[in-house]
């Protein structure tokens, strides 16, 4: 297997998949022969039954796990990862935490100070820096993460369904704010979530997988353009296209 | 894959505070008018109830000393106004005590203070490899089941009958509450957090000093507390055995009781148990100084 992280160059994939499997050591096999890609600036979703490697995905994309076999390419300078809790230091306030990232990167004080305020402001937070996590709602704290990433303007990121613990209010307005900052970083990103919804409202492409083992089944394109308004939940041919995704589910 | 920025944030309103999110330290109108009775019904809690049991204490020790202790066998329990009278309000009994004091709390803090210095650094230490663990971990626990009293005529042998031994035996009864509770609070870091400071290539040092002692540090105060009353122990005891040097507590009591000198020995023992009382409130209060303000232990 090969993971390969480089500089983005024009017209490659900021993200390739190739064949890619995963055996754990007890022998369970949670992917296999995995292909897909991610365009630079594109959103992609993938949607499954739950224990279908969706997960695995984005760890072995990320480098935390190693693919047992086939060829993983990242085209980019830094990728950010958001994890399915906001994983908050919780005795750093919300600007420190923001900054951790880029403190673990050595990135220099002025400049880290001007992209944490960016950030934080990116995500609605202004007003709240002095703030301890505990002290901030679930959406908020989930706002802090997603933040916590933006600092190191990465070109390639990977969620691991990050609102899932989130209440469908919650979540709804998250969603609206994350297309925002896509529609403003144009970073690629790959999003993992069991929410048939979600995945139609952001992505340019669902990707649907299939359980033990894991495998990439099919692809849905979604047409409608970014920006997108929060009205289009309500459209019929959303509704159409979430009924599409929903068979395919089913039929897994 | 260049897209015009200002066109894209003119077709999108600009992100406003999130409304609908409360921040949780809020507090509710409601709340604070049950606040009142809230109050009332702590100081009944934390201060009535206890005196209640204190009051009844005092009852059944003048019972208790009064009624079937003869005049020759009250050294055993004088009553408690004779021990205050002769203990404590008795200047030059009481000046004897409180230099005895002054010595056994400078045992004390310095035993808790090479405790603390050892014990955080074996259990960072432990954390760093599970070899290093399962190599050091378990003299840890001999060290703690070692009866103190068979290890008191060796040291004599070594560091003789003074300060010297008297801090060891702090250091052996304290150290291993603060290795326990530092390795656990190390070790229990969350994973998803660990798994934030790999994605960005962070070696040990960093990760031990943002994450790991930060995370541990509850852990590791509530290690200190409990040491803190262990070194106060320790002192005593070491006092006990090795009696040459300064005067302590625990010097004391073994020549009060020996004279059969019951008012002064039970005013010892009763400052003694108030040191004990103050190091534990006092690190209580440290901890909550240090992590307090983000770490809320849950309660029932």
């Amino acid at each position: 297997m090969t993971l390969t992280t480089e500089p983005p160059r024009a017209g490659a994939e900021a993200l390739r998949f190739a064949g890619v499997s995963k055996r754990f050591k007890d022998g369970t096999v949670a992917l296999t022969d995995a292909d897909l890609t991610v365009a630079p600036g594109e959103f992609v979703s993938v949607v499954g039954p739950s224990g279908c490697g969706k997960s695995t995905l984005l760890r072995i994309a990320s480098g935390l796990d190693a693919a047992s076999d086939g060829e993983v390419n990242v085209h980019s300078k830094s990728v950010g990862y958001v994890f399915q809790d906001a994983t908050l230091l919780p005795w750093r306030n919300v600007r420190a935490n923001v900054g951790l990232l880029a403190e673990l990167e050595h990135m220099e004080r002025a400049e880290r100070d001007g992209r944490v305020r960016d950030a934080i402001e990116l995500v609605g937070l202004t007003g709240f820096e002095k703030h301890l996590p505990h002290e901030l709602s679930g959406g908020m704290r989930m706002r802090v993460s997603l933040a916590r990433s933006m600092v190191l303007a990465p070109d390639v990121f990977l969620f691991d369904e990050p609102f899932g613990a989130l209440d469908e209010i919650t979540r709804e307005r998250l969603n609206d704010e994350l297309l925002r900052m896509f529609s403003q970083r144009n970073f690629a990103a790959l999003f993992i979530t069991h929410s048939v919804q979600e995945a139609v409202f952001l992505s340019g492409r669902v990707l649907v997988m299939t359980g033990r083992p894991g495998r990439v089944k099919t692809e849905v394109a979604v047409p409608f353009d970014y920006p997108r308004e929060p009205e289009l939940r309500y459209s019929a041919e959303f509704a159409a296209l979430c009924g599409e995704v929903s068979r395919h589910l089913r039929d897994v | 894959m260049t897209v015009d920025v200002d066109s894209v944030t003119a077709a999108v309103p600009p992100a406003g505070p999130p409304p609908g999110e409360p921040v949780t330290t809020a507090v509710d109108a409601r709340a604070r008018r049950g606040a009142l009775t809230r109050v009332r019904a702590s100081f009944l809690n934390k201060f009535l109830l206890p005196f209640c049991v204190f009051a009844l204490f005092i009852g059944a020790w003048y019972l208790i000393s009064g009624l079937t202790l003869t005049k020759q066998q009250r050294f055993m329990l004088p009553l408690p106004h004779d021990v205050i009278r002769v203990g404590i309000l008795d200047w030059g009994n009481f000046k004897v005590i409180l230099e005895a004091l002054r010595y056994t709390v400078i045992v004390t803090f310095i035993g808790l203070a090479i405790s603390m210095v050892l014990g955080v650094l074996a259990a960072v230490l432990m954390s760093q490899a599970s070899w290093i663990e399962s190599s050091l971990y378990p003299w840890a626990v001999v060290l703690q089941t070692v009866p103190i009293l068979a290890l008191t005529p060796v040291l004599s042998f070594f560091f003789g009958f003074a300060l010297t031994s008297r801090t060891i035996v702090c250091v052996i009864i304290a150290f291993f509450p603060i290795v326990s509770n530092t390795l656990f609070g190390l070790q229990s870091v969350d994973r998803g957090m660990h798994e934030l400071f790999t994605l960005h290539h962070t070696g040990r040092l960093t990760r031990l000093w943002k994450l790991q002692l930060p995370a541990a540090m509850p852990a590791m105060f509530s290690g200190f507390r409990v040491a803190a009353g262990l070194s106060v122990i320790g002192a005593i005891v070491g006092e006990f055995f090795f009696k040459q040097g300064n005067a302590g507590l625990g010097t004391n009591l073994s020549v009060y009781s020996s004279r059969l000198e019951g008012e002064r020995l039970w005013a010892t023992t009763l400052v003694a148990s108030l040191l004990g009382i103050a190091v534990f409130v006092l690190f209580g209060w440290l901890a909550r100084r240090v992590v307090g303000r983000w770490y809320q232990p849950k309660r029932g």
